[in-house]
């Protein structure tokens, strides 16, 4: 079985995150940069499959620019086979929308039994991307799962939501997300971290995409999280109309208690609708 | 020599994600109640851990002297106890590595490396501590067994280790009639005294190992008998930096401790950190720390290579690192005041960890002892 996991550099979110305020654009260099914890989520369900059964082939796939190598890198330490790295210039900048179709093009050409994702970036947060991919695919998505279990042939998985619990299936080849209560990710071991080096990572550049339906270049505005410094604003189809800092948070209103400061508590947390 | 690799920043990178999950949440804890987590070693020894520069064939990590004081240091400013009981462990798997036939190393060096089994290093007597070439314990040979008896002082995981490599007298000849033992835990007449009460080093036990007439098997025996004590030596050089790096990461612990304190703590119309003889103090610590840390690089460097002056400067390295983990842990305890006394903000458990590594692993004076001959030696 072919399980490909896409993985996403993002910011450490230990650190602080910052906008560039004039390109709209992650200010890559304001932290370190890191595999986002979700992703390394989604690769653990693909390495437990990877632990029961040594013929399967877990390949990570990500896009992004040259630093990205090293989030695959990790996702290799971790026992991940090979990574895809789609790379191109005129990628940088690129929505979600353009994201998934790069990605989508991307898992055409590398072939897959299942693909596995965490369901929302830490960064972004946008939550679209598997879904749009699964679109490109015309493939069943099964999202936000709190377990999976993948045997030959099939995906059966649980989703919890505030309403119940969903008990979801589905034939492969799919397209399945994880959210943050799936399984913990394993520590790379030393072996790992030494033999992540010898294992292939294949460049992919648009060009090796052939296809296809990247969305055009000259369509305006910058990408919502599109990545790099210098990024070319034209490059993705979401419109970003303005960018501002976050305001400083102001001190927050004080109640002394002359006997009526429950009933005000309550009055105030109703009012922001935080009970 | 003091750029990291690409490899060494990743297993720093993973040693600090797993200690900041695994060990240090719990440390106060284990301090507390002298508890000594043997499953969080097992999980250390699938992350490499237990055999960090013991050679890939039977499941170790194969990496560098260099590479395992990086490693050390970082566990350390997680928990020195820890980080020093694996210290322990991974000399033990070493000598067995590094001595033992192809059969010992097969049978022992699997289990030891991934931690299901722990190590202890038997050297120490009662009445043998600095002076170890005068050890009393006995292995009398009879037909296929030697047969132990004596007493060992002062052991790391005693109790909870499934190997003890025993460092035990063959013949009356001094230091040339020591012979290096593997004796198993489940052995008839092996027995051990209580945990020891003692200043730090809480979360690993410490007891006396007592043979009663115990049976081992020559087949058991490290190398050729009376090559003991040489064994045991060399597989303290590496103990010394090892050692040597635990107290840099207690006591880089100590300081980024400091240093976050100095910038919060307000006294005097202002923090801390803008009284300059506090600073001083700051950039003292800062510089003792780092002067030490480039030893114990060079001495590791120096046992990689297979040096000529390896000894000198492992030896050299284990005094002044630990001297200055100490020193450094010491000020940082005053620096911040009452809190720096109360086991709350973790200040003084560091002291009472980082006081032992000035004593074992031969102590500071030892250190001064091989130095100090090697330097008027003709």
């Amino acid at each position: 079985m072919k399980i490909v996991v896409l993985v996403k550099q993002v910011p450490d979110t230990a650190e602080e995150r910052k906008l560039d305020l004039t390109t709209g654009l992650l200010d890559r260099d304001a932290g370190d940069s890191v595999v986002d914890e979700i992703n390394e989520r989604a690769l653990e369900v693909a390495l437990r499959v990877k632990d029961a059964n040594k013929s399967t082939e877990v390949v990570v796939m990500t896009m992004g620019p040259d630093g990205a190598t090293q989030a695959l890198r990790k996702a290799l330490s971790m026992g991940a086979d090979s990574g895809v790295h789609i790379l191109d210039d005129s990628l940088a900048g690129a929505d979600t929308k353009r994201t998934a179709a790069a990605l989508a093009a991307g898992l055409k050409v590398t072939g897959f039994d299942i693909v596995l994702a965490g369901n929302e970036s830490t960064d972004g947060r946008g939550g679209v991307v598997p879904a749009m991919v699964a679109e490109h695919l015309a493939l069943p998505l099964l999202g936000s799962l709190v377990s999976a279990e993948i045997t030959e042939g099939a995906v059966r998985g649980v989703r919890q939501g505030e309403g119940g619990t969903l008990n979801v299936h589905a034939a492969l080849p799919a397209i399945v997300t994880v959210t943050e209560s799936s399984a913990e990710a394993r520590f790379p071991n030393f072996k790992g971290i030494l033999t992540a080096k010898r294992k292939p990572v294949t460049t992919l550049s648009v060009a090796d995409l052939g296809s296809a339906d990247l969305g055009s270049a000259e369509l305006g505005g910058a990408g919502l999280t599109g990545f790099g410094p210098g990024a070319d604003a034209r490059v993705g189809s979401t419109v970003i109309v303005s960018t501002t800092e976050r305001t400083a948070r102001a001190a927050g209103r004080k109640i002394v208690d002359d006997g009526t400061a429950a009933t005000e508590l309550a009055e105030f947390l109703v009012a922001n609708r935080l009970v | 020599m003091f750029e990291r690799t690409e490899d060494q920043q990743a297993m720093v990178a993973m040693v600090r994600d797993f200690a900041g999950g695994a060990i240090s949440p719990h440390s106060a804890y284990w301090d507390e109640t002298k508890h000594f987590p043997v499953d969080v070693l097992r999980e250390a020894g699938t992350l490499g851990m237990g055999g960090i520069y013991v050679s890939e064939e039977y499941g170790g990590s194969g990496l560098t002297r260099t590479d395992a004081v990086l490693i050390f240091e970082e566990l350390a400013k997680a928990d020195p106890t820890i980080a020093a009981y694996i210290s322990i462990h991974n000399m033990v798997v070493w000598m067995i590595d590094a001595f033992g036939n192809a059969v010992q190393r097969a049978n022992w060096v699997p289990q030891l490396a991934s931690m299901e089994a722990l190590g202890s290093y038997c050297l120490t007597e009662p009445g043998a501590g600095s002076d170890a070439a005068a050890l009393s314990t006995q292995a009398v040979r009879d037909g296929d067994d030697y047969v132990l008896n004596g007493t060992k002082q002062f052991i790391s995981g005693a109790g909870a280790a499934g190997f003890y490599l025993v460092m035990a007298r063959t013949a009356d000849t001094g230091s040339h009639g020591i012979t290096a033992i593997v004796v198993p835990a489940n052995l008839q007449g092996l027995s051990f005294g209580p945990n020891e009460k003692k200043m730090g080093w809480n979360a690993q036990p410490t007891r006396q190992v007592i043979f009663e007439d115990v049976r081992v098997p020559v087949a058991n025996r490290l190398g050729a008998e009376g090559s003991g004590f040489g064994i045991a030596m060399k597989g303290l050089n590496g103990g010394r930096i090892n050692i040597a790096a635990c107290s840099l990461g207690g006591g880089q612990a100590a300081l980024d401790k400091s240093i976050a304190y100095l910038k919060e703590r307000t006294a005097f119309g202002g923090t801390l950190i803008s009284k300059q003889a506090l600073l001083f103090e700051i950039a003292d610590m800062d510089t003792e720390l780092e002067t030490a840390r480039t030893l114990v690089l060079r001495a590791a460097e120096a046992l990689d290579r297979g040096a000529a002056d390896t000894v000198r400067l492992c030896a050299m390295a284990k005094r002044v690192a630990t001297d200055a983990g100490f020193n450094v842990a010491n000020k940082a305890l005053q620096l911040h005041g009452g809190y720096g006394y109360l086991a709350e903000y973790g200040l003084e458990k560091i002291v009472r960890d980082l006081r032992v590594h000035q004593i074992l692993e031969g102590s500071n004076e030892i250190m001064r002892l091989i130095v100090g001959r090697l330097a008027v030696e003709d």
